[in-house]
C-alpha cells in the first residue's frame, strides 16, 4: 500500500449544474512520472484544486503514504510536501529569483531577513540539477525557461516530495522542452514523485511511466506508457478515434485573393526591419502556410497585413482593391478575417460576455444596431445562440458567460465562430491551435479546410511543423523577416523545412 | 536662510510621512487616494488633543498624546478604505475620493459643534493650540527645531528597513505585485492589504497633525489640508515608491512649499516682484510638471488598484 506517495480515492466534486469530478481515482507511485491527460474542461484543474485544498470534495479521500489526510488549504498541501508549477507562473516580476523562492518560507533573525543560507541552498540545488539559475537576477530579466526553473526551485527549496507540473511545456521552446524532460527524469530518479498534466501526447510518450486519463469529469483509466500508443491515448482522451491526418480533397486554386508586394515593417525591438520586403499571394481555395521559428517576423507580418501596424513600404491588394492604407474595420468588412495569435490581447474582450464577443466584428451592422444607434439585444442573443450551437462553444452560462471564465479551447472556438461566420474572402489564422488539446485541434483544422473547400483563401501562420505539413497546400518559410523558400508539402520533408527555418539554407524565392 | 531650511524641513517631514504612508498602502496593492482626508482626520485628532490637554502637561506627554490621537484617528478613518476596498472589493479610487470629501466635512461639523457648545456665537471651524504647540519645538540658536523632523527621519529609516529587509516587507510587496503568487505560497493577501492600509492611516494621520502645527498655531478646518495629501501622492510617485527617493522628493517639494512662507526674506526674490500667490502655487505646479515627465517611466506596484479575488483566473 505504501508504494503510493499520494492517492486520491473516489473523488467527487460537484458545482451547480455540473459534476466536475465524478468518482475519480488517481494514484501516484513514489519516484514515478505520472501523466494526467484530458481535454480542456475534463476536470484536471478541479482535481488539482481539490489536492491543494482550494476545493473540498463532496466524496472521496486523499491518502498520503497510505494514511488518510485532510487538506483544507494550500498550506496543508505544502506541509504534506506537495508543490506545483502552475501554468501561469506565480512569480513576482520585480523580485529576484531568490526572493521569489523564499517568499512565504523566509528565515528571519530578529525580524530581519536572512538570505545567505537560502542563497547557498538555492545554488546547491541549482547546481545539482544543472539549472544554471542566478539567484540575484530579477524575474522580469530572465527567460521563460529560467522562470520555470525558478518555480521548480521553489518546490525543491521547500523539500516537496510530490511535484505537479501543470502544462509546463506550453510556453517553452523545443530546446527548453527537452531540457525540462531531462530535469523531470532526474527529479524522478532522485525519488521525487511527479504528476505531469498535459495534452501533448508526444511528451507523455517520451517521459512518463504511467498515464491516467480523464474525460468530461470521469475517470477513464490508467495505462502503462510502455504498453500503449499515442493513438490509443488520444482515443481514451477524446472518446473516439482522432484523425491525426487531416482529410482534404486535392487543391484547386482559383484566382488570386490576396497579393502582398514587398511588405516591410519596422521592428519594435531592434533597428532592423522585422519584416523585410516580403511578397506573397494567396489564391482562392488554398491554404498557404507561413512556417518559421517564433520571432522571425511572422507576428509583425500579420500585424502589417491586418492593419495593426503601419507598413514602412509595400502594397497589399485584397480582391484587386488596394487596402494598404485601409483602417482595420474596413479591411474586416471587405472580407478579411483574423484569428489572432494572442487571443486574450487581440481576440476577445475578456470581461465581456460571450455574446458581445461574438458580435464584436458585426455589432454595427443594421441587423444588430437600430437606426438610433442602439444595440438590438434580442437579435444579438439569437445570433450568439446560433453560433454557440453551430460551433459547439461550451461555457458555463451560455451567451452571458464572461469570456474570461471560459477554457482556452472554447475561447478559441468563439473567435473562430465569429471570424468564419462573417463569411470572409480571406481567413488569416495565426497559431490557431496553440495550447489546445487534440480534439479541439482536429476541429479547428477541419474548419480551416472547410473554408478552403468553400473557395476562400486561408493564410495560416504556424510554429508547429506537424500542422504545417498536414494542413497546408503551399508552405512559405520565413526567416529573419524574409521568405526564404516555397514548398509543396507533398514534396518536402520536415528535416528539409527545418534547415530553412533555422536559416542554414535558402532559395531565391 | 535659516528660516528657509527650517520650513523646508518641516514641510518635507509632512510630505515624507504621508508619502511613506501611501507607499505602504500601494505596495500592499491598495491605492490610497484618500490620504488627504486621512490627514484631516489625523490633524483633527491632534488638534483636539492639544485643546483638551490640561495646562502644564509635560512636553513629552503632549508629544506622545498628540501622536497617539492623530495616529489612532488616522487608522480608524483609513479602515473605511480597508473595509470597502478589501472586504467588499469596492473601487479604490472612488472610496478614496469619498474619504477626502468625508474627512474635511466631518472635521468641519465636529469642530463647529464643539465651538458652538462653548460659545453659541462662535460658528468658526478654528481650533487654536498656541501654547501646546510649544512642546514640539526646541530652539537651537535661531533655528526652531521641531521634534517631528526627527520622528520623520527615524520613520524613513524604519520604513526602508521594513520594506526591504524584513519578512513583512517582502510579503507586503508581493501582495501589491502579484497577489496570486503570494496566495499560492500561503500568504494571506487580505491581511497584508489591511496592514498596508492601516500603516498608511497611521502615517497619514501623523502627517496631518505635523502639517497643521508647522508655522501656524491655529487651524481652520474648513481648509482641510490644502491638497497636501495629493502633494504627498505626487512625492510618492516622484520617489517611485521607494522610501529613500521619497525622502529626497519630499525635500524638493518641501523647499518649494517653504519658499511661499519665507520668500519675503530674500532680497533677490523680492526684486523679481512676483506676486506672492505664485509662490503659493509653486509646489502644485511643480508636481504637475514632475508627474508629466515621470509618469511615463514610472513603475507602480503591478496589482495596485485591483481588488484581490481568489476565484479569478
Amino acid at each position: 500500500m505504501a508504494d503510493y506517495a499520494i492517492e486520491m480515492l473516489n473523488i467527487t466534486k460537484r458545482f451547480p449544474g455540473i459534476i466536475a469530478n465524478d468518482n475519480i481515482t488517481l494514484q501516484l507511485k513514489k519516484g514515478e512520472i505520472h501523466a494526467l491527460l484530458g481535454e480542456n474542461g475534463a476536470g484536471k484543474s478541479t482535481l488539482m484544486s481539490v489536492l491543494f485544498g482550494l476545493y473540498q470534495p463532496e466524496e472521496g479521500e486523499i491518502h498520503k503514504d497510505g494514511r488518510k489526510v485532510e487538506i483544507n488549504n494550500p498550506n496543508d498541501a505544502d506541509a504534506l510536501g506537495i508543490g506545483m508549477v502552475h501554468q501561469h507562473f506565480k512569480l513576482v516580476e520585480c523580485f529576484s529569483v531568490l526572493d521569489n523562492i523564499i517568499l512565504g518560507v523566509e528565515t528571519t533573525k530578529g525580524g530581519i531577513l536572512q538570505k545567505d543560507e537560502a542563497r547557498k541552498k538555492v545554488l546547491a540545488l541549482s547546481e545539482k540539477y544543472g539549472f544554471q539559475v542566478d539567484p540575484g537576477a530579477l524575474i522580469e530579466d530572465i527567460t521563460v525557461g529560467m522562470q520555470q526553473r525558478t518555480e521548480i526551485l521553489k518546490m525543491l527549496y521547500r523539500d516537496n516530495e510530490i511535484l505537479i507540473f501543470d502544462e509546463p511545456t506550453a510556453v517553452l521552446t523545443p530546446q527548453e522542452i527537452q531540457e525540462l524532460m531531462t530535469i523531470m527524469k532526474n527529479l524522478a530518479a532522485e525519488g521525487k514523485s511527479i504528476l505531469f498534466i498535459t495534452h501533448k501526447l508526444a511528451e507523455i510518450m517520451q517521459v512518463a511511466d504511467r498515464c491516467s486519463v480523464l474525460r468530461k469529469g470521469k475517470y477513464i483509466g490508467t495505462v502503462d506508457i510502455k504498453d500503449t500508443t499515442p493513438e490509443k491515448l488520444s482515443a481514451m482522451m477524446v472518446g473516439r478515434d482522432v484523425n491525426f491526418v487531416v482529410e482534404k480533397k486535392p487543391v484547386k486554386p482559383g484566382k488570386v485573393i490576396l497579393d502582398v508586394q514587398n511588405m516591410t515593417v519596422a521592428s519594435k525591438r531592434h533597428k532592423n526591419n522585422a519584416v523585410n520586403g516580403v511578397s506573397l499571394n494567396v489564391r482562392e481555395g488554398e491554404i498557404v502556410c507561413i512556417a518559421g521559428i517564433d520571432g522571425n517576423g511572422q507576428t509583425e507580418f500579420v500585424y502589417g497585413l491586418t492593419g495593426l501596424e503601419p507598413l514602412k513600404e509595400g502594397k497589399i491588394t485584397l480582391h484587386g482593391e488596394d487596402i494598404t492604407q485601409m483602417p482595420i474595420r474596413k479591411r474586416s468588412v471587405n472580407g478579411m478575417s483574423h484569428i489572432p495569435e494572442d487571443r486574450h490581447k487581440h481576440g476577445l474582450v475578456l470581461d465581456y460576455s460571450l455574446e458581445n464577443n461574438i458580435v464584436l466584428q458585426r455589432y454595427f451592422e443594421p441587423q444588430f444596431t437600430n437606426k438610433f444607434g442602439f444595440l438590438k439585444k434580442k437579435e444579438i442573443r439569437e445570433y450568439a445562440n446560433r453560433l454557440i450551437e453551430q460551433y459547439d462553444v461550451r461555457s458555463g452560462q451560455g451567451p452571458i458567460t464572461k469570456a474570461r471564465s471560459m477554457s482556452g479551447g472554447n475561447q478559441q472556438k468563439a473567435i473562430i465562430a465569429r471570424e468564419v461566420d462573417k463569411n470572409p474572402e480571406l481567413l488569416v489564422a495565426v497559431q490557431p491551435t496553440r495550447g489546445l488539446d487534440v480534439g479541439a485541434i482536429e476541429y479547428i483544422h477541419k474548419q480551416l479546410v472547410a473554408q478552403r473547400d468553400a473557395g476562400k483563401g486561408v493564410l495560416l501562420v504556424s510554429l508547429e511543423l506537424d500542422e504545417v505539413m498536414n494542413v497546408s497546400d503551399r508552405i512559405l518559410v520565413m526567416y529573419e523577416g524574409e521568405i526564404v523558400g516555397e514548398f509543396d508539402p507533398k514534396k518536402v520533408t520536415v528535416e528539409e523545412l527545418g534547415l530553412y527555418m533555422a536559416g542554414s539554407k535558402r532559395k531565391g524565392a | 536662510m535659516l528660516l528657509l531650511i527650517q520650513y523646508t524641513l518641516i514641510f518635507a517631514s509632512v510630505l515624507l510621512l504621508v508619502a511613506l504612508g501611501g507607499c505602504f498602502s500601494e505596495h500592499s496593492g491598495v491605492i490610497n487616494i484618500g490620504l488627504e482626508g486621512i490627514m484631516v482626520m489625523g490633524a483633527l485628532g491632534g488638534a483636539l488633543m492639544m485643546k483638551y490637554l490640561p495646562d502644564g502637561t509635560p512636553a513629552v506627554a503632549v508629544i506622545l498624546m498628540v501622536i497617539v490621537a492623530s495616529v489612532l484617528l488616522g487608522i480608524l478613518f483609513s479602515l473605511l478604505l480597508g473595509v470597502a476596498a478589501i472586504q467588499f472589493k469596492a473601487d479604490q479610487t472612488l472610496v478614496g475620493t469619498a474619504l477626502n470629501l468625508l474627512g474635511t466635512a466631518a472635521a468641519v461639523v465636529i469642530v463647529r459643534a464643539i465651538n458652538m457648545a462653548e460659545n453659541p456665537d462662535n460658528v468658526s471651524t478654528t481650533v487654536s493650540y498656541m501654547k501646546e504647540k510649544e512642546a514640539f519645538l526646541m530652539k537651537i540658536g535661531k533655528f526652531e527645531f521641531n521634534w517631528f523632523m526627527l520622528i520623520a527621519l527615524i520613520l524613513l529609516i524604519v520604513a526602508y528597513v521594513v520594506l526591504y529587509k524584513t519578512r513583512f516587507g517582502l510579503r507586503l510587496c508581493a501582495c501589491g505585485e502579484h497577489p496570486q503568487a503570494a496566495d499560492s505560497v500561503g500568504i494571506n493577501v487580505y491581511k497584508m492589504r489591511y496592514a498596508g492600509v492601516i500603516i498608511s492611516g497611521a502615517l497619514g494621520g501623523l502627517g496631518g497633525v505635523v502639517y497643521i502645527t508647522a508655522g501656524v498655531s491655529e487651524w481652520k478646518f474648513e481648509n482641510g489640508v490644502a491638497g497636501f495629501g495629493f502633494l504627498a501622492l505626487a512625492v510618492m510617485i516622484f520617489g517611485q515608491w521607494k522610501p529613500i527617493n521619497i525622502g529626497l522628493a519630499a525635500l524638493l517639494f518641501g523647499l518649494f512649499r517653504a519658499l511661499s512662507n519665507v520668500y519675503t526674506g530674500f532680497d533677490f526674490l523680492m526684486k523679481l516682484n512676483i506676486p506672492g500667490t505664485l509662490y503659493n502655487m509653486f509646489p502644485y505646479i511643480i508636481s504637475l510638471v514632475v508627474l508629466i515627465f515621470v509618469s511615463k517611466k514610472s513603475r507602480a506596484p503591478k496589482a495596485e488598484g485591483i481588488p484581490y479575488d481568489k476565484g479569478q483566473r
